[in-house]
């Protein structure tokens, strides 16, 4: 395997453009001999679809979802970022660039960075024209407002519900296409396997979730577009069906997989109150523009928040960071969270959670104000709490919430099989070691309106297709491993359930491969996933048939996948002996406990190679270089 | 406070679409009042599946109150008794111990049950591909303060295009229709500039598209919007019919 990223040459400001000068085009009247497989109808997948069907590709679009409308881009609450510098405060595509470089702890490539800033400003038109209903000014222009890791207000939104919007427009141009007979959907559909035949990847093989039925689908080039795998940790702010599934096949079948240990714990989320509790919800990190986290100064201090007076709480973010304030980067705000509570100085029954406090905005800017900005997310906490925010402050804690580890694509988005593109999420080409807020909206919108188009017929004319069918021999194979593991999923016949399993699996790596990590800790996880894993293959009950409508089924298939990708996500955390953004090893610290790189050593993208199921697999290393950034130790202060 | 309680369910079982389905009684013990509706669902299911039994198919994803994934009626009511929330965004502290839950699918022409409490709703992608769009090419956008929209249109658009197309305001209605549906969209479009160009094709084309997917008609019974968890209004419904009016009479697109 070889890593080569084909980062254009050329100053950064005008490799795009060269890149997409140097690219090879698909004639029009040619386009449509071409299918190409989406699976996903995310952000990064419905816009695709749209967009290439637009072009006139013949493509098919692929979700597990009953409508391609309910994928997890929908809960996006906060915003996207674009570098349109509408307040004029000193905004600029290369400061977006450079923030998010930043922010991602300089893990992350420079190119693919700095197009992304650039093609930032054409999706805020896009979503609009479109019909998005953007947050306005009175004179009738676009709102902005401000995220962490930034100094400005560079964020678009609608309410708490941006992803929402966004995603809605993109499936409605999907929709558009679907009825011009263009996007051939496939909703219900969940790929097992990836198809690849002659070293190029050719298809999918999918259940049908109503029926059972195992569906081969062949197409010129296949788009995983199928989001992160933040449900490893069982609790996350995901949504239920998010999984690794996808890409974790692919990475079987020859697709490196990057970073794996790159997962962002997100600071202001609902606290775990239960040992029933499904899932984590978040609390959008727009409400720290005017919220204020605090806890009380002394260990233990039980009184009532709004008993504690001013003099006796530490707003420990204004005070440590006296320049970014309560919009530090998540994972610094989330470790110093967890170090307050870790001293005893955490809030509620549990001492698990921190004050996020409305008291001065609200007495500052009118509870209408806050009310018009935040409203259906107080509503939300209300519901769940049962506490009113407007009245007392929210408790928040940290949650899983992202995975910036994905299959490693080169600047076209090509993973190392040839043919297989990674979008969204999926990949992990952007963020380095920490997201920065509002961006995985826009890098989803990026990679689908604007990078594939213009990609992926560089590929399409740039390569020789022999005639693969779905009668190939490489189908026939690939459908029959996915049938015959449906078969022993079912056939164990134990006493536990299949939650139960991802329960425990989310603990071992909560505990061991969360918010920070210990080579000892990480040892031990890699022990304990594989015992999990062997009582699994013995002990798991899933019940009904593999030949219709079968929840169970679905989940048991998704959580053996993620009990052999828990492994590489430690086997990753292990060899990279440094901290960075959100893998924070312990061992390395600075004196202000922030985290610790190593340049020297390990300014690369770890790629993973799958060897096979008995063998470790094998690190590649794709050098980071940085010619237009100086590296430096980040400073929120 | 951490309380909990016990519950009896009564719950719509039915393997699949050609066969008859029938009600099935649960206990549902020792449930925490800080639980969600799914998550005390879980709760039984965790409980069938380890005494061999199939556990209640329900959907669900987000479990936020966004996607539109989940729903059934609890006691007849759409999304159960509290205004403006979601099956899933519903907590047991809302029930008292010793309650009665019945909980069915939702109940529709237009959308067959496909197992116990999961129904078919794809006609509403089939409405929204029949005009719920602005055709407008990716790449092909203005500048985007090129077009200044009233902040009060953005706000009133944005209350309609809040719809998470659940599916609860056809379960709610008597007569099954997907009014309120439609006019979210429709609304959402009719009140942006950007919307107008095409708004009689898409009044008329959402509408017919209704129509043919067997949705009933609308006679202002209001239960939809009752029963709507992002409380989208029927104001939006007489905007539909206004634009489909409009349409009817003068457009080209007749
Ligand atoms: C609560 C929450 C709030 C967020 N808020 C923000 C925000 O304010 N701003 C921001 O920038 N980012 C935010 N994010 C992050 C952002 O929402 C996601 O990173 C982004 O939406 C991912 O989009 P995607 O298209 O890559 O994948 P997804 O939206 O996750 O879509 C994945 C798709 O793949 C399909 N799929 C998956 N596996 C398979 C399979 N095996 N077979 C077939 N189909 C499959 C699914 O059905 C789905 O259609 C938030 C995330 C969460 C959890
Ligand atoms: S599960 Fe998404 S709205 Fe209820």
């Amino acid at each position: 395997m070889r890593l080569d990223a084909k980062i254009p040459a050329g100053p950064l400001p005008q490799k795009w453009d060269r890149h997409r000068f140097e690219t090879k085009l698909v004639n029009p009247a040619n386009k449509r001999k071409y299918s190409i497989i989406v699976v996903g109808t995310g952000l990064a997948g419905a816009s695709a679809s749209a967009s290439l069907a637009e072009l006139g590709y013949d493509v098919k679009t692929f979700c597990i979802h009953d409508s391609p409308r309910r994928a997890h881009s929908i809960a996006a609450q906060g915003g996207i970022n674009a570098a349109k510098n509408y307040p004029n405060d000193g905004d600029s595509i290369w400061r977006l660039f450079y923030d998010t470089v930043k922010g991602g702890d300089f893990r992350a490539r420079e190119a693919n960075v700095y197009r992304l800033a650039q093609v930032s400003n054409a999706i805020i038109d896009q979503c609009v024209a479109q019909g998005i209903p953007f947050a306005r000014e009175y004179g009738g222009l676009l709102a902005n407002r401000s995220f962490g890791g930034a100094q400005l207000s560079r964020t678009f939104y609608a309410r708490g519900q941006t992803g929402q919007q966004l995603l809605l427009g993109a499936y409605s141009a999907m929709m558009r296409q679907a009825a011009a007979g263009k996007v051939h959907l496939y909703p219900r559909r969940e790929m097992l396997d990836l198809v690849v035949a002659d070293g190029q990847a050719r298809g999918i093989v999918a259940r049908n979730l109503l029926t059972g039925e195992i569906e081969r689908h062949a197409g010129h080039a296949v788009l995983l577009c199928t989001g992160g795998y933040g449900n490893v940790y069982f609790l996350s702010t995901n949504a239920k069906a998010c999984n690794a599934s996808a890409t974790f096949r692919a990475y079987r079948r020859g697709a490196a997989f990057a970073n794996p240990c790159f997962t962002q714990i997100h600071p202001t989320c609902i606290p775990v109150h239960g040992t029933y509790q499904s899932k984590l919800t978040l609390m959008s990190e727009s409400l720290r523009n005017d919220g204020r986290v605090w806890v009380p100064k002394t260990p233990g201090d039980k009184r009532r928040p709004t008993e504690i007076p001013e003099a006796e709480r530490d707003y420990f973010l204004e005070r440590k960071y006296p320049s970014f304030g309560n919009l530090v980067p998540r994972d610094v705000a989330s470790r110093n969270s967890k170090e307050q509570c870790d001293q005893g100085k955490g809030v509620g029954e549990t001492g698990l959670a921190v004050y996020l406090d409305f008291a001065d905005a609200i007495r500052r800017d009118g509870r209408a104000t806050i009310a018009k900005k935040y409203g259906n997310l107080f509503q939300m906490y209300d519901k769940i709490t049962g506490e009113d925010p407007y009245t007392t402050p929210m408790m928040i804690y940290p949650a899983v919430h992202y995975t910036m580890g994905g299959l490693w694509v080169d600047y076209n988005l090509m993973s190392t099989i040839d043919g297989l593109f990674v979008l969204g999420e999926a990949n992990f080409s952007d963020h380095g070691a920490n997201r920065l807020g509002a961006s995985a909206l826009m890098q989803g919108l990026a990679d689908g309106y604007f990078v594939i188009p213009a990609t992926i017929g560089g590929y399409l004319a740039g390569t020789r297709f022999a005639d693969v069918e779905t009668g190939h021999a490489a189908f026939a194979d690939a459908e029959r491993q996915v049938s015959e593991r449906i078969t022993r999923l079912l056939s164990v016949s134990g006493s536990r359930t299949v939650d139960d399993f991802h329960r425990r699996l989310g603990l071992i790596m909560w505990d061991h491969c969360g918010m920070s990590r210990t080579n000892a800790g990480l040892a031990e996880a890699r022990t304990l996933i594989r015992e999990l894993r062997t009582e699994f293959w013995k002990e798991v009950r899933v019940p009904g048939s593999a030949s219709d409508f079968n929840q169970s089924l679905e989940k048991a298939g998704r959580v053996a996948d993620f009990m052999e990708f828990a492994e590489l996500m430690v086997i990753d955390a292990l060899a990279r002996q440094e901290s960075c953004g959100g893998h924070f090893n312990e061992a390395f610290q600075t004196e202000e406990n922030e985290a610790r790189r190593d340049d020297q050593n390990f300014c690369h993208v770890a790629a993973w190679e799958f060897t096979g199921e008995e063998s470790d697999p094998r690190l590649h290393k794709e050098p980071l270089s940085f010619e237009n950034v100086q590296l430096t130790q980040r400073s929120y202060k | 406070m951490n309380k909990t309680i016990n519950l009896t369910l009564k719950v719509w079982r039915q393997k699949s679409r050609d066969e008859k389905g029938r009600f099935e009684t649960y206990p549902a013990q020792g449930i925490s009042t800080d639980m969600s509706f799914l998550e005390m669902l879980d709760v039984v299911n965790e409980k069938l599946t380890v005494e061999g039994k199939e556990p209640i198919a329900f959907e669900h994803d987000c479990r936020e109150g966004i996607c539109g994934s989940c729903g059934s009626m609890v006691n007849g009511r759409a999304h159960g008794p509290l205004k403006g929330t979601s099956l899933c965004q519903l907590h047991m502290r809302h029930f008292k111990n010793g309650d009665t839950l019945v909980i069915e699918p939702w109940r529709a022409r237009a959308f067959p049950v496909i197992k116990d409490l999961v129904v078919d709703r794809s006609a509403l992608d089939r409405i929204i591909q029949a005009g719920g769009f602005i055709s407008v090419n990716t790449g092909s956008a203005p500048e985007a303060n090129s077009l200044p929209v009233p902040p009060l249109s953005a706000e009133k658009a944005m209350d309609a295009a809040a719809c998470i197309g659940c599916g609860a305001c056809v379960a709610a209605c008597p007569n099954a229709s997907a009014m309120l549906f439609v006019s979210a969209k429709v609304s959402q479009f009719a009140l942006l500039p950007q919307g107008r160009p095409e708004a009689d094709r898409r009044a008329l084309g959402m509408v017919r598209a209704m129509d043919a997917c067997g949705f009933g008609n609308c006679s202002n019974h209001r239960e939809c919007e009752n029963a709507c968890p992002k409380e989208v209004s029927i104001v939006n419904i007489a905007r539909l019919n206004r634009e489909y009016l409009h349409a009817g009479f003068v457009s080209h697109e007749r």
